[in-house]
């Protein structure tokens, strides 16, 4: 099945954009949480799970998604290195909005903690006890976090690069216009 | 001289090019704020560890801050009293919950002598049967010295040693006091407080404040307290004897299990929740909620309560915290001491090694 609208799917920009609010808004969550002993460091905590999960089942949601309706394709004459690094980047977003909620859930099974999304609601660990692996998801939670807040970086520019340089019809395809209109 | 056309006009798509730059650096720099690189005078729970290792050097594997300590185990008996203050399990009728615990005394250095501060702290790890945990840190004096983090940063800036002496400048200390006059209740007390010959006889204080939420949905305030069943000998700590405290516990435990009693105080409107250097008055409603029964004893550096961060604000449904500065300030120092020793452990790299022996370098 191809995509012959020039446009991605309904489904596929409500939750690129859904997605986009909260995926940035966990990056900032979480690096302003543990930068403070503040008040703020509780509240955010307390965001942080739940919105983690959340992320997480509406990724599942999307790679769906994304199966069942095909992008468009991106213009043909973009460089071929430029397709690439596209591509690239777009399975490395969706590896990492599905790894870094199971790195934190597993970060916080391996450190002992009860994996609280709310006063009552609990999940179960889904990794032993354990302080070395509780170190090392720690930390991988971080660098993945940079890693994810620098391709998005490159994701941002990129499409502001399709829309206000090449303007040729990729950000659009995203935004809901079509080419030409 | 005929100029090039290109030159003459402006590079093309130049605003389009700032603007995507700008874009870029204002999203950075955000986020170099709210993570705290590009605010140097936030206090962080980083910066608040760091001056715990500036006071008294890095103990690699140990807890910054009540490094010396011994794991315990037992079980916390509800008598069910406190069940319509709070929903938690851990307070429904004849609920027997088991607890890992752990007795220390403040201070970073694991090899400080045991007489070397009139303070002792029980940290415990509620286990309940759903599946929720209620962590505690409790000292044994009834207020903290200062009521928010950034005046106890001050306190431990006042306390960083001096180079020259190797001990903390008393006129610096003097300073920090007469700046801080919500010491006053804390200093009170320790004019007068001993350092107990054992972890046995001695009150725990929740010290912060919490909220209790009932099964009729009403909050109430609280602090608690854990009152010990066994008597008070009143006999002076051998001072020879560095490690005193867990050579006691260790006698006591081979006689029977030590038994505290778990005293909630309720609020009554209007007493400060947001003050740990307040105590409550004295009329204030007290519950007996059920019994602590500690009945073995593990070494801290292989025992179950080395792996734990007794954050205070890990709580069950039921028990909520309050608006306590204080206990995210604890919630956030706490889990950047627990990544630092964890990693410690782990070897990683960057991490402090842990040391094979255990060199009593400090001790006196």
């Amino acid at each position: 099945m191809k995509n012959t609208t020039g446009l991605f799917a309904l489904p596929a920009r409500i939750l690129h954009w859904l997605m986009a609010a909260m995926i940035l808004a966990m990056l900032f969550i979480g690096v302003g949480m543990v930068a403070s002993v503040s008040e703020r460091h509780a509240w955010l905590l307390r965001i942080h799970k739940p919105l983690g999960i959340a992320i997480l089942l509406l990724a599942v949601v999307r790679l769906a998604v994304r199966l069942r309706y095909p992008p468009p394709p991106l213009p043909a004459d973009l460089p071929v290195l430029q397709k690439l690094a596209a591509h690239a980047s777009h399975w490395l977003l969706y590896a990492l909005m599905i790894a870094m909620p199971l790195v934190g859930w597993a970060m916080l099974s391996a450190g002992g903690y009860p994996v609280m999304l709310s006063d009552a609601l609990r999940l179960p660990p889904i990794f032993p006890t354990s302080p070395t692996a509780f170190a090392i998801l720690r930390h991988l939670h971080s660098w993945l976090a940079m890693l994810l807040f620098l391709t998005f970086l490159a994701h941002m520019a990129a499409a502001l690069y399709h829309g206000l340089i090449r303007r040729d019809g990729v950000l659009a395809s995203m935004v809901g216009r079509r080419r030409g209109a | 001289m005929p100029e090039s056309p290109t030159s003459q006009k402006r590079p093309r798509h130049l605003g389009a090019w700032v603007l995507i730059v700008a874009v870029i650096a204002v999203t950075v720099t955000a986020f170099g704020y709210v993570g705290g690189w590009l605010a140097p005078q936030r206090l962080t729970p980083k910066r608040l560890v760091d001056q715990f290792e500036t006071n008294a050097g890095v103990h690699p594997g140990y807890r910054r801050n009540h490094a010396k300590g011994v794991c315990v185990a037992g079980y916390f008996e509800s008598n069910g009293q406190a069940a319509p203050y709070s929903v938690a399990q851990v307070f429904a009728p004849g609920q027997r919950t088991p607890v890992v615990g752990r007795f220390a005394i403040p201070g970073s250095n694991p090899y400080a002598p045991d007489s070397s501060i009139p303070i002792r702290s029980m940290a415990l790890r509620f286990a309940l049967a759903n599946g929720q945990q209620w962590r505690t840190g409790m000292n044994s004096m009834p207020v903290f010295p200062v009521a928010t983090p950034q005046a106890f940063y001050a306190q431990l800036q006042a306390q960083q040693p001096d180079p020259a002496t190797g001990k903390p400048d008393p006129q610096k200390v003097a300073a920090f006091f007469a700046a801080h006059p919500e010491t006053a209740a804390f200093r009170a007390w320790a004019k007068t407080a001993k350092p107990s010959a054992s972890f046995a006889t001695e009150s725990y204080w929740s010290l912060d404040a919490f909220v209790f939420t009932g099964p009729d949905g009403q909050r109430h305030a609280v602090r608690w307290q854990m009152v010990p069943q066994s008597a008070s000998d009143d006999a002076a700590a051998p001072a020879s004897d560095v490690d005193y405290l867990a050579a006691d516990l260790h006698q006591r435990l081979a006689h029977g299990p030590l038994q505290w009693k778990l005293l909630v105080t309720l609020a009554n409107p209007g007493d400060p929740t947001d003050d740990a250097t307040k105590t409550w008055p004295a009329d204030r409603q007290i519950i007996d909620a059920g019994t602590l029964v500690v009945d073995s004893e593990q070494a801290q550096d292989s025992g179950p309560c080395r792996d734990i961060n007794y954050d205070p604000t890990v709580l069950p449904n039921g028990i909520a915290p309050s608006d306590d500065p204080l206990l995210p300030a604890r919630s956030a120092a706490y889990a950047d001491s627990y990544l630092r020793r964890t990693s410690e452990e782990a070897h990683l790299p960057g991490s402090a090694r842990p040391s094979a022996t255990t060199p009593p370098e400090t001790q006196r």
